[in-house]
């Protein structure tokens, strides 16, 4: 209720004081928060850079391992690197498509029942646990087909595909129905609708969730070593039907090792892992901001 | 000549009747485009129209008017099957459109709706440009010939044409709302449907842009069939050869759902409506 009164005491009376601070409380702890969740990120990045910088050379993407006890000279593990970069991207290639045809399907055709079974379905395989399902498909190829960087990148695919599937399920959601129901007034078929009216609403949203979907796969460990770790050798290899080496697994091998060198180079490496995951996180970012520019939605 | 001093009001009538308007033709002499008969249309078991039966004649704007919650939007979206994608929908009773029933096996939706555009309440223009708008449905569905004459010829008959000629290739969202919807009803006309609905086309719009689109439907009318639902009784009395009255009604178990009072010419809905609800509804007794 006003009072008219413009006077000091008349808002003391209504409890402005108390308002504002608990405005000021709460504007802190809000800030507080966003430092910690910073901080944790600055603190991993300096003590990852800290301790791998010694190591941190172009040799070290650019030269392999070397394959006997007695080493000279400097060493890489361009043969982990070229391994994650396969791998990862025939993971992508397996879970990009599916995901984004799992989501269509439930956003736009299946019915209410179907598409929360489904949802509830991808959220629990979104929560098993790397090394199980590792191990589930060490018991579907690699038994019987030996490791291969195939196997390997299945197995991350699995991972990919909820975190593709409910990110592009979620921006689907977000399109219009006003835009659906626009295309269909014409005349269009539903296929052709979706296709050409609304998935090209999506491409930020599918581009920002394959960016995590990638990260995330990237950096996984467990399901590589029951997939894609044994038999790997020191040579750079691309074929997929070989096990291949990966940055996490090389990391978790070196930090076994005895020599304090290799510890520094698995650092090294972590190090340019949590570096390609930021470039990509940022290119993706730029390429959904440009793609919007380009449909007209932001002026 | 006014005295002076006398109020320089003068009070209108609530409804006024375009006068200049051409007598119609007698009904038998119509072409009947849709034949409707007993339509009962649920919402998850609910039903949100009863009965309904009624003929649209072609070459006529044919107006639904009557209050919120009657069933006028969910009426129109049957005439081409845009309620098939709500889930829980259902009808019954039968809609012919030159003489077939839309929802018979074997009809494709897709087909009906290529036949029977529809324009929607809030203007829906695709995130293309202006110039793509209305070429995009062309493409889709196979009339690439004189494509940019034909996008053109939409625009113009859409009386978009002179605002956007020289930014063709901006985007449609950078228009007015107004223009916006007359982008969308160039996108409805371009792709030469038979009947064009509309569902509340203006309500989201100013009265220079309401105007302009009441004014395009008057000289389309030649070319197409219109069916247009408004809350606007004005409109309704302005740009339609014939007026249906819906209103709410109540059920045995008080459940509401909206009928068919009355249907005619619109001159009579608005100057002798037969019934007593119609009477209140455009004299604004009620509503």
């Amino acid at each position: 209720m006003s009072t008219h009164s413009l006077t000091k005491a008349a808002l003391r009376a209504e409890g402005l004081p108390r308002r504002r601070a608990t405005n000021r409380l709460m504007e802190l702890l809000a800030w507080l928060a966003a430092a910690v969740a910073m901080g944790f990120l600055v603190l991993i990045v300096w003590s990852v850079a800290r301790r791998g910088w010694s190591e941190l050379n172009l040799d070290l993407i650019t030269k392999s391992p070397a394959s006997g006890f007695l080493t000279t000279g400097r060493q890489g593990l361009a043969n982990a690197f070229a391994g994650t970069l396969v791998i990862v991207l025939l993971a992508t290639l397996m879970a990009l498509p599916t995901g984004i045809l799992v989501a269509v399907y439930l956003n736009e055709f299946a019915q209410r029942a179907i598409r929360d079974a489904v949802s509830i379905a991808l959220d629990v395989l979104n929560g098993v646990p790397a090394i199980v399902i590792g191990i589930f498909v060490y018991g579907l190829f690699v038994l019987g087909h030996g490791p291969s960087a195939f196997a390997g990148s299945f197995a991350l695919a699995v991972i990919m595909l909820p975190l593709v599937a409910r990110s592009t399920m979620e921006v689907l959601a977000l399109v219009p129905g006003a835009l659906r129901e626009a295309s269909l007034a014409l005349g269009v078929p539903r296929w052709r609708t979706t296709l050409s009216v609304v998935l090209p609403q999506t491409v930020g949203g599918i581009v920002t969730g394959t960016t995590l979907a990638v990260a995330r796969a990237a950096g996984e460990t467990a399901p590589l070593l029951f997939t894609s770790s044994v038999g790997v050798g020191t040579q750079v290899h691309w074929t997929p039907h070989h096990p291949l080496q990966s940055v996490p697994v090389a990391i978790f091998e070196l930090s076994e090792s005895p020599d304090p060198k290799d510890h520094a180079r698995a650092w090294a490496a972590a190090l340019v892992l949590l570096v390609f995951i930021l470039l990509a996180s940022l290119s993706a970012r730029w390429l959904a901001t440009r793609h919007r520019s380009r449909l007209g939605t932001s002026r | 000549m006014r005295v002076a001093g006398e109020p320089s009001i003068t009070i209108e009538p609530t409804v006024r009747v375009e006068t200049r308007r051409q007598p119609m033709p007698p009904r038998e002499r119509l072409e009947r485009i849709f034949a409707i008969e007993g339509l009962d249309a649920l919402y998850a078991g609910k039903p949100a129209i009863k009965s309904v039966s009624m003929d649209v004649y072609r070459n006529l704007v044919t107006a639904v008017i009557g209050p919120s919650g009657c069933g006028k939007s969910t009426f129109i979206r049957c005439l081409n099957r845009m309620n098939d994608l709500i889930p829980g929908f259902t009808q019954t009773g039968t809609i012919r459109y030159h003489g077939q029933d839309i929802c018979a096996d074997g009809v494709d939706p897709v087909a009906v709706r290529r036949n029977i555009g529809m324009v929607f309440q809030r203007p829906n223009p695709f995130p293309k440009s202006i110039y793509d708008n209305v070429a995009w449905g062309l493409k889709v569905l196979g009339m690439k010939d004189a494509l940019d004459d034909r996008v053109e010829r939409a625009l113009v008959q859409a009386a978009l044409w002179d605002e956007v000629k020289d930014r063709l290739k901006a985007s449609a969202l950078s228009l007015s709302g107004g223009q916006q919807q007359r982008l969308c009803i160039a996108r409805a006309i371009a792709v030469e449907p038979d009947v064009v609905l509309m569902d509340e086309p203006a309500s989201a719009l100013d009265p220079v842009a309401t105007q302009a689109i009441e004014q395009l439907m008057h000289d389309l009318k030649r070319e197409y069939t219109f069916v247009i639902v408004t809350h606007n009784m004005q409109q309704a009395a302005r740009v339609a050869d014939m007026t249906a009255f819906f209103s709410i009604s109540r059920g045995a178990e008080g459940d509401r759902f909206g009928e068919l009072v009355e249907y005619d010419a619109t001159e009579k809905i608005f100057t002798a409506p037969s019934d007593r609800k119609t009477e209140d509804y455009v004299t604004g007794r009620f509503g």
